[in-house]
């Protein structure tokens, strides 16, 4: 009879414990997008929200959008900061599931290459033409005034 | 020299003006998936409208089948609703339903006040969290995931008849369903 009781203690015991843990993992595991954690947490999410794309507004960040999808992602980000993730390793995260679109800054890969190389051709194809055409200019200048010409021009200078 | 006068300004604006079109004839709103010949995340949601009942993706494996997503606040979906009634007569695959960010009495609501049920069964992510690992960013979109759990399709916005027989249909035809 005591025995039975104990064991009864006993599970009850372990029941509560497996219930009070149940709580804790539910509370550490609980997405909740809406509630603001610590400054520091904050101000990084803030940081990292400026330079994540919203893809349902497209044209704003998720920092500056309302839109569900958007409150959600930051939420996810807040998760992922206080779980102590790296941006990189936030980013990489939104990447493999919403593809570079996500990242407001593209990155430097094979296919993004014309982007960024791309002003600084047209600014050296500039350049060339530019140069190209100051020195004809030059060119013209240089045997235009000459002899007779040359002299006339000084004079009327003068 | 004047053959180059006329032929450079000639030749920036053929290029141009390639790009322009190109980007005209680009929808922007399509974000190509990064999920494709992904593995198609897993997830445990419950089934809508049966509580003790739950799903993930695992448990198909081995069969092809689509993951349509939609909500009850979605308004494409309901110009996407026949098309899908239409599909499911047809019974090729399994077409599970993923219910996004909704309540589930407005999703059954939904679904009798629109014409009926054509989904196998749907699961509800309520607080859109498996969604996200999805790459969902609107509703309706549909994944076709094939006979390894991956994901080897997305269509992006309402699926109407003419796109399930030129673009569904090609590719369940494509893994063997």
């Amino acid at each position: 009879m005591i025995l039975a009781i104990r064991l009864a203690k006993r599970c009850v015991a372990m029941m509560l414990l497996l219930v009070t843990a149940g709580i804790v993992i539910a509370q550490t595991g609980t997405y909740n997008p809406d509630t603001p954690a610590d400054a520091a947490t904050e101000a990084r999410l803030k940081e990292l929200s400026l330079e994540l794309r919203c893809l349902v507004c497209q044209n704003q960040t998720i920092a500056d959008s309302n839109a569900d999808l958007a409150v959600d992602l930051r939420g996810i980000v807040r998760a992922q900061i206080l779980q102590g993730k790296t941006d990189a390793e936030i980013k990489t995260y939104l990447v493999s599931r919403y593809g570079d679109f996500v990242l407001y800054k593209p990155p430097m890969q094979g296919n993004t290459a014309m982007l960024w190389i791309g002003p600084f051709g047209l600014l050296a194809i500039g350049v060339i033409i530019w140069w190209m055409i100051g020195r004809k200019k030059k060119g013209v200048a240089e045997t235009a005034i000459s002899g007779a010409d040359a002299a006339k021009a000084k004079q009327l200078l003068e | 020299m004047r053959a180059l006068r006329f032929g450079i300004p000639l030749l920036i604006f053929a290029l141009l003006a390639f790009f322009l079109w190109r980007g005209l004839s680009r929808d922007p709103r399509e974000v190509p998936s990064a999920l494709i010949d992904k593995p198609a995340p897993a997830f445990t949601l419950p089934v809508l409208g049966a509580a003790d009942k739950k799903f993930s993706p695992a448990e198909y494996r081995g069969k092809v089948w689509l993951l349509n997503v939609w909500g009850s606040w979605c308004v494409s979906c309901v110009v996407e609703h026949p098309a899908l009634i239409t599909l499911a007569k047809a019974n090729a695959v399994p077409l599970v339903g993923f219910n996004w960010k909704d309540k589930p009495d407005s999703a059954a609501a939904w679904l009798a006040k629109h014409g009926g049920d054509p989904y196998t069964f749907s699961v509800a992510d309520i607080d859109g969290r498996a969604a996200i690992d999805y790459g969902v960013y609107g509703a309706p979109e549909t994944f076709v995931i094939d006979r390894e759990g991956v994901i080897r399709y997305k269509f992006i916005g309402p699926l109407d008849d003419r796109a399930i027989a030129e673009k569904i249909i090609p590719m369940l035809k494509k893994l063997g369903a």
